[in-house]
Formats: structure tokens, C-alpha cells, sequence
């Protein structure tokens, strides 16, 4: 247990009589990024704020670095950094002063190189000196994550890290992320961006409601869902009738007009696909490949739980 | 304080103190006050542009039974120390809404640090306030005939009350929505000293806003500074009643600022 960076089990929350987490269980590996996605209002701030002292959980237990959040809170704060959704930065101050504040209450030995070579780091140096009132969202961000750095924690927090970055600050954030992982740094990521969770991620969980609906790797929780499959729209009933009765295993969409046909993507199967539509004179209005992705899990997942819970 | 942890980089952490904490803090607020144009004006420039213009605008016709500048100078010094407020009560919650408290909070720093930052630089605030009322004063013309130990008395009622105000408008400002919202709750503390003896004699005021201005918690607090400044041994009733009122506001303002502070932050 105590081998995990973090260990959460049977977490609870609720504010009011409205559960806002339902019983939560999950470990994260030390040195590795473990992503917990999900729908805004899922519970997943609440989760952050739970798992770095902000909020005291109603039930469960919830371990950090071994550290119990209720009763070795000072403990956990050493060891965490932590990078909320809004850039938590002090306007007034320049971009090296903010680092500098952190430094200080930190009391990081050898301040001014650790400073310098964040500001580097980020690309923030030509900006250093500037109050951040005159910077722009995506280097707002940038210095809050460089001042979460500041004292290296082992355990970094980041919710919603790039939420109305542009892609360009958003690549640099992953190269970041991934930097910190390779350096043995674990981190915990909200997002609501399933190609960030695909991209960054070594586990992810899926909250929906205040429950995980699912957890494992991208790949795992791809598997669970319908593979490759060819989608093809019909100008009317009666062509998609015929083209549901000659491609094997062709089904109905729930999209009206489209039949969906398995395959595996390569050419091969394609032009057999397309051959014998050929064969019955059969034109589809649209033609797609589609490849599941983790935004199929998501629906998915979170499609059936919410009927599940409306079912209740 | 218990010694902190080592951190997990391996460097020492050597014990991080309450109050090395709060000496931070207060050096990043400092920053903020001399940074932001608003607040210098707010609470430095114009009580002197009111003390102007009281004396020289309307000081004529108020009737005090004596040098107006010399009943006028006790009261502008109170005004001085509640116009500085509105800045810390916005900043207090910009800090609590821009999410730099919930990062302080996930630090490994003293609690009330941050609070205390805000407590102290604005009492720092307000007293250079009040010392640049009197310096103008004096240059204006206004005489004391206080001795040493009564000037010290004066500085520590008006830190006292600096020190009490600071806290309630801290609370205030974990308390308020939004930094607006903040700034218009110190409005109250900033009009009630207009509603008390501090530039108009309380008796030359129709009846009730008189009885009002008699009872009001700034009153027996500019009196007792009145007295001492001028010379005089304050009067027994004004100065208990102006240390009860500014203990009271304090503790009011501090138990109000850390309950808010665990429950919203």
C-alpha cells in the first residue's frame, strides 16, 4: 500500500446531501501519470482538493506518499505541488518575484538558480521581469506550473492543466509533463480532454457522477469498446436495407440511414467492402473509417452509467 | 513550531516558522501597496487632499470654539487609517478568488500567514497615513502641546485601531463574493467617521444623527485622541470606551476572519 505514490480508498464526499464523490478507489504508481477524466461537475476538482488537503473527505482514506490527508496534512504538503484550474498567480508581482515568493516560503536553498532555470525552462525569461498583469493566459499557466515546481515535489497535482490554451502552449505543457515523469516525478491529471489522457497517460479513471465507471490503461479501456469499423449513410431506407442484407455482419447505426461494417481497417478489406457494393449498384452518400478512440469510452461508459443511474 | 518535514528533493527544509512566514507574506504586500497607484491614493493621498479642503474649504464656517485645524487634525488622522481599508479588503479577496490563498494552503506554510500579511501591512499603511496627516498639519500650522508619553499613547490608540480595523476588513474581504463586492463592504467603516465628532462637533448636529454620532465606536476614539493631542489626560469614559470598542472590533474581525478563512479557502 504504502508503495504507492497514492493511495485512495472508499473516498466520500458530499456537500449537503448532494454525493459529489460515491466511494473512490484507486492507486497511482510513483513516477508515472495517472489521469482521471471526466465531464464537468464529475467530481474531479473535488477530488484534487480532497487529495491535496483543501478538503476533508466525509469517508474513506486517502494516502500521499504513505501520508495519511487528515492527520499528517503538513507532511503531505511538503511533498505535494499543486496547479489548480485558474492560474494562481499573484498580479502584482513579476513573473520572478511570484518564483521568488515560492522559493522563499519554501525556503529553497540557492533561490536565484533554481529561479532562473524555470524561468528558462518555461520560456519565460524574456518575461521575468514583467508584472503578470501584462501576460498572456498560456504563460499565466506556464508560471503557475513553474511556481509548483519551485522545492521540486515528488507528487504534482495539475487540474485541467491546459483548459483554453492554445495547441501550441498545450504541446509545450504535455513535453513538460512528460519531462517531469521522466525525471521520477508522479503526476495526478484532470482533464476533459481524452487525447490528453491518451497522450500523457500510463492509467486513467473515468468519473462520472462521483463514481468511476472505469479505470486501466488507454489501450485497456479502448478494448472494451466495438473495434474498427466502416460507417456508411444511405440516401434512403431502401439502399441501406439492401446493403444491410449483402455486407456480413453490416449493422444499423443508431444514426439514421447509416449501416456499420466491422473490419480492420487495412485496404484489403475495404476494397472487398467496395467491390461488392459495386456488385449490387449500391452508392453510399458518405463514407467513413472510423477507429475507436478514447472519446468512444467516454460515451460509452459514462452513456451507460447515466442510464443506470436514471434506471435507480 | 514543530520542525517541517524534509522535503522530498532532499533538501533540507530548515523549520519553517510562523512568523518567518508571515514576514514573507508581508513583504509581498508591501509590493502590492506601492505598486497599486489606487491604493497609494486611496489611503495616503487623500485623506490629505480632505484634510485640505476641510480646513481651508469648510473649516470656516464650522464653529468647533477654537482653531479649526487643531480639532480637525485627530479626526483626519482616523479617517487616514479607515481610508486604507477598501484596498485591503479587495486584495484580501482577489487573493481568496484567484485561487493564491488554495496555493498557499497546499504549501507547507504557517495558516494564517497570508491573513496576518494583509493585518499588519495595512496597519503599516495606516499608520505612514496618519504620520502624513500630522506632518502636513504641522505644516499647515497645527501646534500640540502633547508631551512624549502623550504622542505615544496617541500612536498606540491609532495602531490599536489600525491593527482591529485591518482584521474585521481581512473578514470582510474572505467574506464578500467578489473583490468589488469587497471594496464596497469597508464603505460602512470608511462613512462612519463623517457621522462622528472627527471634523463637525457632535453637539452642533441635528438630534439624532447627534445621538448617533455620540455612541458610534469612532467617536470616543477620536476624542481620546483629541485629547492627547492636545495635551490634555483623556478623559476616562472616551478612552475605555475607545479600547473596548477597538478590542472588541478586533477580536470580532479576527475570530470572523479564521472561521472564514477555514470554511471558504
Amino acid at each position: 500500500m504504502d508503495s504507492a505514490a497514492i493511495a485512495v480508498t472508499g473516498l466520500r464526499k458530499a456537500y449537503g446531501d448532494k454525493a459529489v464523490l460515491d466511494g473512490i478507489d484507486f492507486e497511482v504508481a510513483p513516477g508515472t501519470v495517472f489521469s482521471m477524466l471526466g465531464p464537468n461537475g464529475a467530481g474531479k476538482t473535488t477530488t484534487v482538493n480532497v487529495l491535496t488537503t483543501l478538503l476533508a473527505p466525509d469517508a474513506g482514506t486517502v494516502r500521499i506518499a504513505g501520508h495519511d490527508v487528515r492527520t499528517q496534512i503538513r507532511q503531505v504538503r511538503a511533498t505535494i505541488g499543486v496547479t489548480g484550474q485558474f492560474a494562481a498567480v499573484d498580479e502584482l508581482l513579476t513573473g520572478r518575484e511570484n518564483l521568488r515568493l515560492m522559493a522563499d516560503l519554501k525556503r529553497v536553498k540557492a533561490a536565484d538558480a533554481v529561479i532562473s532555470e524555470l524561468l528558462e525552462r518555461f520560456e519565460l525569461t524574456d518575461a521575468a521581469g514583467k508584472l503578470i498583469s501584462t501576460y498572456s493566459g498560456g504563460m499565466r499557466r506556464k508560471l503557475d506550473l513553474a511556481m509548483t515546481l519551485v522545492g521540486k515535489p515528488s507528487i504534482i497535482f495539475l487540474d485541467e492543466p491546459t483548459t483554453g490554451l492554445d495547441p501550441r502552449s498545450r504541446r509545450t505543457m504535455w513535453q513538460i509533463v512528460r519531462e517531469l515523469v521522466a525525471e521520477g516525478t508522479t503526476v495526478f491529471l484532470t482533464t476533459q480532454y481524452l487525447d490528453e489522457a491518451d497522450q500523457l497517460a500510463d492509467r486513467l479513471v473515468v468519473l462520472d457522477h462521483g463514481r468511476l465507471v472505469a479505470q486501466g490503461t488507454p489501450e485497456e479501456l479502448k478494448r472494451q469498446i466495438p473495434g474498427t469499423h466502416v460507417r456508411l449513410r444511405f440516401a434512403d431506407d431502401r439502399r441501406l436495407a439492401s446493403a444491410l442484407t449483402i455486407l456480413p455482419g453490416a449493422v444499423r447505426d443508431e444514426q439514421d440511414l447509416t449501416a456499420r461494417v466491422p473490419g480492420d481497417g487495412g485496404s484489403r478489406s475495404l476494397r472487398d467492402l467496395l467491390d461488392r457494393l459495386a456488385e449490387h449498384a449500391l452508392d453510399a452518400e458518405e463514407f467513413s473509417v472510423h477507429t475507436p478512440d478514447l472519446d468512444d469510452v467516454f460515451l460509452a461508459l459514462t452513456g451507460h452509467a447515466t442510464t443506470e443511474a436514471n434506471a435507480e | 513550531m514543530s520542525t517541517s518535514p524534509v522535503s522530498s528533493s532532499g533538501v533540507a527544509a530548515p523549520p519553517s516558522s510562523a512568523f518567518g512566514d508571515a514576514v514573507i507574506m508581508l513583504r509581498r504586500n508591501v509590493k502590492h501597496s506601492v505598486r497599486n497607484p489606487v491604493t497609494v491614493f486611496n489611503a495616503i493621498l487623500f485623506p490629505i487632499i480632505m484634510m485640505l479642503m476641510f480646513v481651508y474649504v469648510f473649516g470656516g464656517a464650522i464653529r468647533t470654539g477654537g482653531d479649526y485645524l487643531g480639532y480637525a487634525v485627530p479626526g483626519l488622522v482616523v479617517m487616514a487609517v479607515t481610508y486604507g481599508l477598501g484596498p485591503t479588503a479587495t486584495e484580501v479577496n482577489d487573493d481568496l478568488t484567484k485561487g493564491v490563498i488554495n496555493r498557499f494552503k497546499t504549501m507547507d506554510v504557517s495558516r494564517g500567514a497570508v491573513l496576518t500579511g494583509h493585518v499588519v501591512s495595512t496597519t503599516v499603511r495606516s499608520l505612514i497615513a496618519a504620520v502624513a496627516i500630522v506632518g502636513v498639519g504641522l505644516a499647515m500650522g497645527f501646534r500640540s502641546s502633547a508631551g512624549p508619553l502623550q504622542w505615544l499613547a496617541a500612536l498606540g490608540v491609532v495602531l490599536l485601531l489600525a491593527f482591529a480595523a485591518g482584521w474585521l476588513t481581512v473578514a470582510m474581504g474572505l467574506a464578500a463574493k467578489t473583490p468589488a463586492g469587497a471594496g464596497l463592504g469597508t464603505v460602512p467603516l470608511i462613512m462612519l467617521p463623517f457621522l462622528s465628532s472627527a471634523i463637525v462637533p457632535a453637539d452642533t448636529m441635528k438630534t439624532g444623527v447627534k445621538q448617533f454620532a455620540e455612541y458610534q465606536p469612532f467617536t470616543p476614539v477620536i476624542e481620546t485622541l483629541r485629547d492627547l493631542l492636545t495635551g490634555h489626560h483623556p478623559s476616562a469614559g472616551h478612552l475605555l470606551a475607545a479600547l473596548a470598542w477597538c478590542i472588541g472590533f478586533g477580536l470580532l474581525g479576527y475570530v470572523w476572519a479564521v472561521a472564514t478563512f477555514s470554511k471558504r479557502a
